[in-house]
């Protein structure tokens, strides 16, 4: 089971930025996108100012640009959104390239560009360096309600039985004479997908049996908790990042 | 794997508005938090890991809506309030949201109250009322519940998806003027279609576990008299 390893974001290595405990991280990760989110549209010297940041810390942990690009583009879709504002938008027009364009919708599409893009960069830089199960470790130290961490744990670990009892039902339907391409591949795997999450239960429920009788108690084991909570210099030194972009924000914010 | 669905992305929705409800959804999460740990027993525990897992997989599966730009995909709610109840239900959904935009990039982290509004608590709300509701009224028999499934897949989704176009509204970076009506009525005739995909899949997942482990379908608890001691698992179905 995978759940103590990486997952398909996670890069493997031993950077600064991978050293750093989790709950700092996150915390770090979230105060930024909320200051990038806080700025004023029109003051691009911050958005810029935000990007030096992102491509820093990338730096750092060594995720190279061309690794977070093509992640980046699952926002695709809202870039899309994006495309449309400067033609749904009302207000003044102005004239780009021969088309009369909404200016209020041109910000708007530069605003979700921008604060988008820097986000989903954010949280690719989070997962490039966290694992899962410290991502856990580290919500359960942010003091997140157990319950939630648990639901957590458990999703983490049961989409690998998931994909697994998947892969066995499609190996069984081919062994049986099925033979399908393409699309009809979506017919099999419908009519089979009731049976899916049955098959993934049962075996989803033996593992937590398993995990009951080796005195797991709802919370992850108690030597996780204590190994490598962050100290003091730890937050410190990730804090800066957050504090620069905090600080970028309410410049822009003054100057606006 | 390359995943494309995406939800509210950081800068749609203005900070004002996305603060209300970010407030709003930590409060309704906590009243789910409390209600919740009451009903994690040692079988739903597992259950809603695997509905979380099983929410996570199928929300990778998207739609795009050309004419908006906007993408709509499946959510889940009404299956996890079939299977772990409302409570535990929207802490399904909401842990999936959370996940997927701190370490897909999925959503906006600073857009996830409007995310968790939407889709964990509209839609596992609506669901779970309509569930609770046509429960009553049909019969109690399996196209009685396979038709509750559907209807409240099919409608929860189109609720959530109503859920975004009063949040633009009230906070809306970009001015749409009377492109608003057209926004709500795109969102909701593409989930609409998306609804019955939806409600497709909810209503074979329900049916098949309702026919194997009765026990396991949260729904169905109120309505059974006290159930036969359980059957143990080990070497069930294989």
């Amino acid at each position: 089971m995978g759940a103590g390893h990486g997952h398909v974001l996670y890069r493997e290595s031993d950077s600064p930025v991978h050293r750093l405990p989790p709950e700092v991280k996150i915390a770090a990760m979230v105060v930024f996108t909320i200051a990038v989110v806080a700025t004023p549209r029109e003051a691009f010297w911050a958005f810029g100012a935000y990007a030096v940041l992102v491509a820093a810390v990338a730096a750092l942990a060594r995720v190279g640009p061309r690794w977070l690009l093509s992640r980046a583009l699952i926002e695709l879709p809202f870039v899309l959104f994006a495309v449309a504002l400067p033609f749904l938008g009302t207000g003044d027009r102005v004239e780009v390239l021969g088309l009369r364009l909404s200016e209020d919708g041109l910000h708007g599409a530069w605003n979700i560009l921008a604060k988008g893009t820097l986000g989903v960069l954010a949280s690719l830089l989070l997962a490039a360096t966290t694992t899962t199960r410290d991502l856990i470790v580290g919500l359960d130290r942010l003091h997140c309600p157990q319950v939630l961490t648990q639901i957590a744990t458990f999703m983490l670990r049961y989409l690998d039985v998931l994909v697994g009892e998947a892969r066995r039902m499609r190996v069984a339907r081919i062994s049986r004479g099925d033979d399908p391409r393409f699309l009809w591949q979506l017919r099999g795997f419908a009519a089979g997908i009731g049976a899916l999450f049955l098959r993934a239960f049962e075996r989803g429920e033996r593992v937590y049996l398993a995990m009951l009788s080796r005195g797991y108690t709802g919370r992850m084991p108690a030597v996780w908790q204590g190994e490598g909570a962050a100290s003091a210099g730890q937050w410190l030194v990730a804090a800066t990042v957050p504090v620069l972009a905090a600080s970028i924000a309410a410049t822009a914010l003054v100057l606006s | 794997m390359q995943t494309l669905a995406m939800h509210i992305s950081n800068g749609i929705i203005d900070g004002p508005v996305a603060a209300i409800f970010a407030a709003l959804a930590l409060a309704a999460l906590t009243v789910c938090v409390l209600r919740g740990r009451r009903d994690l027993d040692d079988r739903l525990a597992p259950m809603a890991g695997l509905v979380a897992a099983f929410i996570f997989a199928v929300q990778m599966l998207n739609f795009p809506i050309f004419t908006a730009g906007v993408s709509g995909h499946l959510l889940g709610g009404a299956l996890a309030a079939m299977l772990v109840g409302p409570w535990v239900g929207a802490l399904c959904v909401a842990v999936v949201l959370v996940v997927q935009a701190l370490i897909f990039g999925d959503g906006g982290v600073a857009m996830l109250g409007l995310n968790i509004t939407n889709m964990a608590l509209l839609g596992t709300a609506a669901a779970y009322a309509l569930i609770a509701l046509l429960l009553r009224v049909l019969p109690r028999t399996r196209a009685g519940l396979a038709v509750t499934a559907f209807v409240a897949a099919m409608l929860s989704v189109v609720v959530a998806s109503q859920g975004f176009v009063l949040q633009y509204w009230l906070g809306g970076t970009t001015d749409l003027g009377g492109n608003l009506a057209g926004l709500a009525g795109t969102m909701a005739g593409v989930h609409l279609l998306i609804g019955i995909g939806e409600g497709l899949i909810t209503a074979t997942t329900v049916l098949t576990v309702a026919k194997v482990r009765p026990d396991l379908v949260y729904a169905l608890r109120s309505l059974r008299a006290p159930a036969a001691p359980l059957v143990p698992v080990a070497g069930g179905v294989r």
